[in-house]
């Protein structure tokens, strides 16, 4: 019996070894960290509050396991039946008012602390105030990519968000309006934001107030059926020139480029105009994602797939390819065709 | 049940509740449950359709179907004082009646729906109301259709002569699944005809 | 109390044609068979959902990988999460509570033997009915598919236009008739312990396991039924045209959630309460002390009942309800922590001072209650709404309710089949291949559940068939899926075990624990009447006074 205690002793105390290991390996340097999804390393306004709220917690909740799981320990140790034992019963103890009341008090004093907290940090993200220099962002969720409308600005996009960096001391955040085109999506870049849900006929909103530039990761965090997997986030957060600039860039006019080329003629007489837009032409769908500014992104099938001319034209060829399940239907094109499209589709910067 | 038993020298009385009463209280816990549902989910749709006929356009207060349902509570509780009694006779009569006003009820039902989707266009597919109100006037309707079975059946055993005083502890708890069906139709009417119009 | 049996004709080894065994098995209403039926039916689709498991973990081994398409993939973690709920924990729990029931209240049945026969073939019949879409669900995608819409099926991605063909009606089909099983098992459950307990045990004198299989019971009729309700619903909408769910018709996808939450939450307390009934009957007799504070443990039982029906939106902040609804919602959950810390509290204090002896049943407890421990704080933190908009619907969430339903229920599910199988096979199983199972599959559990939090902190989300390198996901996804191998091993050293010990074990007795409740005053196994004579109690433990004469229980309580 004695080695079994010991035993079991030895095998729990290195298990607690790599659950403290593993913790630690999650915490991350902020300033590098070793996931870009990490949700211990916030960039972002929101994403403060909720790390601050979450330190608090894990060291209640980390403090409750210590104590607890120590009593447990000692308890299985210290009352284990020895070898040496009389065989008699142990005295029969029925219960304790006071102890019971103890441990009734204290936890609902805990459960208080915790519950003002989060009170007060559920208030300060839902309640935010509009600001008035703040960028509007509506994005639509579809079935597997992102919609983005900036409507002051008159910009229309897909998958990729640029939004400018915010000052702590002259902040812009960037408010967004989640809707959706089909059936439930979650907007989550764990560095900037916790998540929200995109749901038909139920708008909400969020709103982001980033404090270091950079490219931000996420993906979509609500089932919404076959490829939800690849229905990847990429937030780019630029300083204000640079946002100002892109915005410029997506104002002017790419259909010049290949105006009258080959490619432009399959892309208008293929069913691609039903679901693409590129302004300026006549392809105006809006089923799919806005084709104006193509290559001004770096990935194409909403992150499942580097921006370049062979996955481009892969793509094309046929989606299931790199994305099986998506709703973009193979376009059966002979590879003469394939070459002309994607040779426009290149112009489209 | 009762029973004294012999423990340990001491004698003790030992008293529970009848089965059959507690089940057919779970049964109607469970039945309110999901009553509730479709009450919410008709409340929440309230005002809510995008296109279609309205309730207040549309719908005509029940009351004279609504005074045969809550009627054959009154005669299903006669019936059952009967039966303890030993009545047999009245029981039948009163038992009959029950069947009869919820029968009518049921036939009210169905002439009001009749009307509904060949003069007013309404079906279960035409708007929020169309769904919420079919489903919920259905599902009670449905649960009429099980209780004047089982009372059906309860009728035809009585008219065998099958039925005695020994029985009024089954027949209490068979009523009281017909009081629950009448509570349940106070709780639609008022969501339906009053709150909802 | 007589310990002997009178013997019926049929006990005895009489040459029964095959055909015969059968049918009785079949047309049984002895609520120990039913019992047997519910437990072995389970143990089938355990298997079954093991390997759904086994399929889900080896497609997420490494990023891209090709194990599975996307669409089998989807269909896998749909029907697993759907086959263990409802046809594994379930039934196993429903069949140890109806074999265990009459036997510790000193009833010879169940207070409806025959609606207990229909609710077990109602919910069996369900678990054939969801597999069938295999074969019959003909979907887009060629001949007969596995509903792959997750186990809670949120709308819209359930209507018509979202889910062809059949398999969302299979998943909800097989779900509403395993649900009147359920409701039925539960009204049986509530007469027996209500109408059904022997002399002089009033309710404050029931066993524990009564007790809170009495308020699961309560929770099952109030949680299933808006289940079926929201199914019901389901069906008009994708049958009947009607726009329960149908947003483009002004409906309303949350209204889904909301009600299959109001079922999906007090559902986990169904599952958990028999759990905790196990270790309430198993941690008192190998501490050989009675349960610490009785009456407080019915209190929280009960309070954990009520409060659990308020608790359901922690499944929705990030769903966009109002600030007041999260807080709400925030302090509903925290409050259940309470009744359920405390309930830990009296077990610790059981052991305190008792002379523990480590068989296997009490292994399984004691780890059961470190892991509990992890699993509620872990739950506390999800209850925090803010940490919740970063932890929902992530790998967090997807460790924290296995570690609640794999190192807390089926950990205690593991010491409930040890404890009882001398009592219900008649043989004593083999303490040797126990121990193997109990290390084999705590390791594997570990290294699985305890490293699966790590990639939801890194921002990995749930219901993903691969995912993208270069997240910091790859090495725990690794570790996580080679625990499996560890736990399906132990499952299968534990079914060995059970096979093997049935026909070649130990003749176990009466009464090899030397415990105090009335299932062991009768013979291993009990016959088809449980009791010679039907017992009378003073005490909760009156087995206790039985062996104590000179110190009875009922002196103290």
């Amino acid at each position: 019996m004695r080695s079994q205690g010991s035993n079991k002793w030895r095998v729990l105390g290195s298990q607690i070894l790599i659950c403290v290991c593993g913790s630690v390996a999650a915490f991350a340097d902020p300033a590098a960290p070793f996931s870009p999804t990490n949700i211990f390393s916030p960039a972002s306004a929101p994403a403060d509050s909720i790390f601050g709220l979450s330190l608090f917690v894990l060291a209640v909740t980390g403090a409750i396991f210590l104590v607890v799981f120590s009593l447990l320990l000692y308890s299985v140790v210290k009352f284990r039946k020895r070898q040496s034992d009389d065989g008699r019963e142990p005295p029969q103890v029925y219960g304790s008012n006071q102890v019971e009341l103890a441990w009734t008090i204290i936890p609902v004093l805990i459960v208080v602390a915790l519950f003002m907290a989060t009170a007060r940090v559920i208030a300060i993200v839902q309640k935010q105030t509009r600001l008035d220099n703040a960028i509007e962002v509506v994005a639509i969720g579809h079935q597997f990519w992102w919609e983005y409308r900036y409507p002051a600005l008159g910009v229309v996009t897909a998958n990729e968000l640029h939004i400018p960096v915010s000052d702590d001391h002259h902040p812009t955040p960037t408010f967004i309006r989640l809707l959706s085109a089909d059936t439930d999506h979650s907007f989550w870049v764990p560095r900037l934001a916790g998540k929200t849900d995109l749901i038909p006929n139920h708008p909400n909103s969020m709103w982001i107030a980033p404090h270091q530039s950079g490219i931000y990761l996420g993906q979509c965090a609500q089932y919404c059926g076959t490829q939800h997997a690849k229905m990847l986030l990429r937030v780019y957060v630029q300083p204000r020139a640079e946002f100002d600039r892109w915005i410029q860039q997506q104002h002017q006019s790419s259909a010049v480029n290949g105006a009258g080329s080959p490619g432009q003629r399959i892309f208008e007489l293929t069913a691609c105009i039903n679901c693409h837009t590129v302004r300026g032409t006549v392809a105006n769908g809006r089923f799919g994602p806005d084709l104006t500014h193509l290559m001004s992104r770096d990935t194409i099938a909403a992150g499942a797939a580097k921006n370049t001319a062979e996955n481009l034209r892969e793509w094309i060829l046929n989606p299931d390819l790199i994305k099986p399940g998506s709703l973009m239907p193979a376009m059966q094109l002979s590879d003469q065709d394939l070459d002309a499209l994607t040779a426009y589709l290149e112009t489209l910067r | 049940m009762n029973a004294t038993s012999n423990v340990f020298n001491q004698r003790i009385e030992w008293d529970r509740p009848d089965r059959g009463r507690v089940a057919m209280f779970g049964l109607i816990a469970a039945e309110s449950a999901i009553f509730t549902i479709f009450v919410v989910a008709y409340l929440f749709y309230v005002g809510k359709s995008l296109t279609g006929p309205i309730p207040k356009d549309v719908l005509s207060v029940p009351i004279f179907y609504t005074i045969c349902l809550l009627s054959s509570s009154l005669t299903i509780h006669l019936a059952a004082k009967s039966l303890r009694r030993g009545s047999v006779r009245s029981f039948e009569i009163l038992w009959l009646a029950t069947i009869a006003l919820g029968a009518a009820f049921l036939y009210g039902t169905a002439s009001e729906w009749h009307r509904l989707i060949y003069q007013e266009g309404l079906t279960i597919s035409t708007n929020l109301f169309g769904t919420t109100y079919y489903s919920l006037v259905g599902l009670h309707g449905f649960h009429v259709v099980v209780g004047l079975a089982a009372l059906s059946i309860v009728m035809v055993f009585t008219l065998r002569g099958n039925v005695g005083a020994m029985h009024t502890e089954r027949v209490d708890v068979l009523s009281l699944y017909w009081h629950f069906v009448d509570t349940v139709w106070i709780v639609v009417f008022t969501v339906v005809y009053v709150i909802g119009r | 109390m007589s310990t002997e049996s009178i013997a019926w004709p049929s006990t005895e080894a009489e040459s029964r044609s095959f055909v015969d065994q059968i049918h009785e098995w079949v047309a049984t209403v002895d609520h120990k068979r039913l019992g047997i039926l519910y437990i072995v039916y389970a143990l089938l689709f355990l298997l079954i959902g093991g390997v759904e498991a086994i399929v889900i973990r080896i497609q997420l081994i490494r990023p891209h990988n090709n194990f599975v398409s996307p669409q089998v993939f989807n269909r896998m973690f749909t029907m697993h999460g759907t086959t263990m709920i409802f046809f594994v924990i379930m039934p196993v729990l429903f069949g140890f509570a109806n074999y265990l029931i009459p036997l510790m209240i000193g009833a010879r049945d169940m207070a409806f033997p025959r609606l207990n026969a229909f609710s077990f073939w109602m919910m069996a019949f369900g678990g054939l009915l969801l597999y069938f879409s295999l074969v019959g669900a003909n979907g887009l995608y060629g001949a007969g598919n596995a509903p792959d819409v997750g186990w809670f099926a949120y709308a819209p991605l359930t209507s018509q236009t979202f889910s062809l063909g059949h398999s969302t009606d299979f998943w909800t089909l097989a779900l509403l008739v395993s649900g009147f099983g359920s409701i039925g098992t539960a009204i049986n459950i509530i007469a027996t312990v209500l109408c059904m307990r022997c002399p002089g045990m009033t309710l404050a004198k029931m066993p524990l396991f009564a007790w809170l299989n009495l308020v699961m019971a309560g929770l099952v009729i109030l949680c299933v039924s808006p289940l079926t309700a929201a199914q019901i619903m389901l069906l008009v909408d994708r049958y009947l045209g009607g726009h329960f769910f149908d947003t483009q018709a002004g409906g309303s996808a949350v209204i889904w959630m909301h009600f299959f939450w109001i079922f999906g939450h007090p559902e986990v307390y169904v599952l958990v309460l028999p759990a905790f009934a196990f270790a309430s009957e198993i941690i008192p007799v190998f501490s050989r002390k009675p349960i610490f504070g009785y009456a407080v443990m019915v209190g929280a039982t009960v309070a954990i009942g009520f409060i659990s029906m308020s608790v359901w939106a922690h499944h929705m902040f990030t769903v966009g309800m109002s600030a007041n609804a999260n807080t709400f919602f925030v302090l509903s959950t925290m409050a259940i922590a309470v009744p359920t810390g405390i309930k830990i509290f009296n077990w610790l204090a059981t052991m305190w001072g008792g002379k523990i002896e480590f068989k296997t049943p009490m292994l399984f407890c004691i780890a059961f209650l470190f892991q509990f421990l992890l699993a509620g704080l872990t739950g506390v933190m999800l209850s925090v709404a803010p940490f919740n908009w970063q932890l929902g619907n992530s790998y967090f969430v997807v460790a924290h309710f296995h570690y609640v339903i794999v190192g807390g229920i089926l950990f205690c599910l593991f010491g409930a089949f040890y404890y009882w199988f001398p009592k219900m096979s008649g043989k004593m199983y083999s303490e040797t291949l126990g121990r193997l199972h109990f290390w084999l599959f705590f390791i594997g559990f570990h290294l699985t559940f305890d490293f699966m939090h790590i990639p939801g902190l890194l921002g990995m989300p749930r219901r993903i068939y691969t995912y993208e390198p270069g997240r910091g996901w790859d090495t725990w996804n690794f570790i996580v899926t080679v625990g499996v191998f560890f736990q399906a091993i132990a499952i299968l050293v534990f079914l060995g075990n059970l096979l093997w010990s049935y026909y070649r074990g130990q003749t176990a007795g009466n009464d090899p624990w030397d415990a105090w409740t009335l299932e062991w005053s009768t013979n291993s196994p009990p016959p088809a009447y449980n009791f010679s004579t039907t017992p009378t109690v003073r005490s909760r433990r009156p087995l206790w006074d039985l062996k104590h004469p000179d110190d009875p229980d009922w002196n103290y309580e």
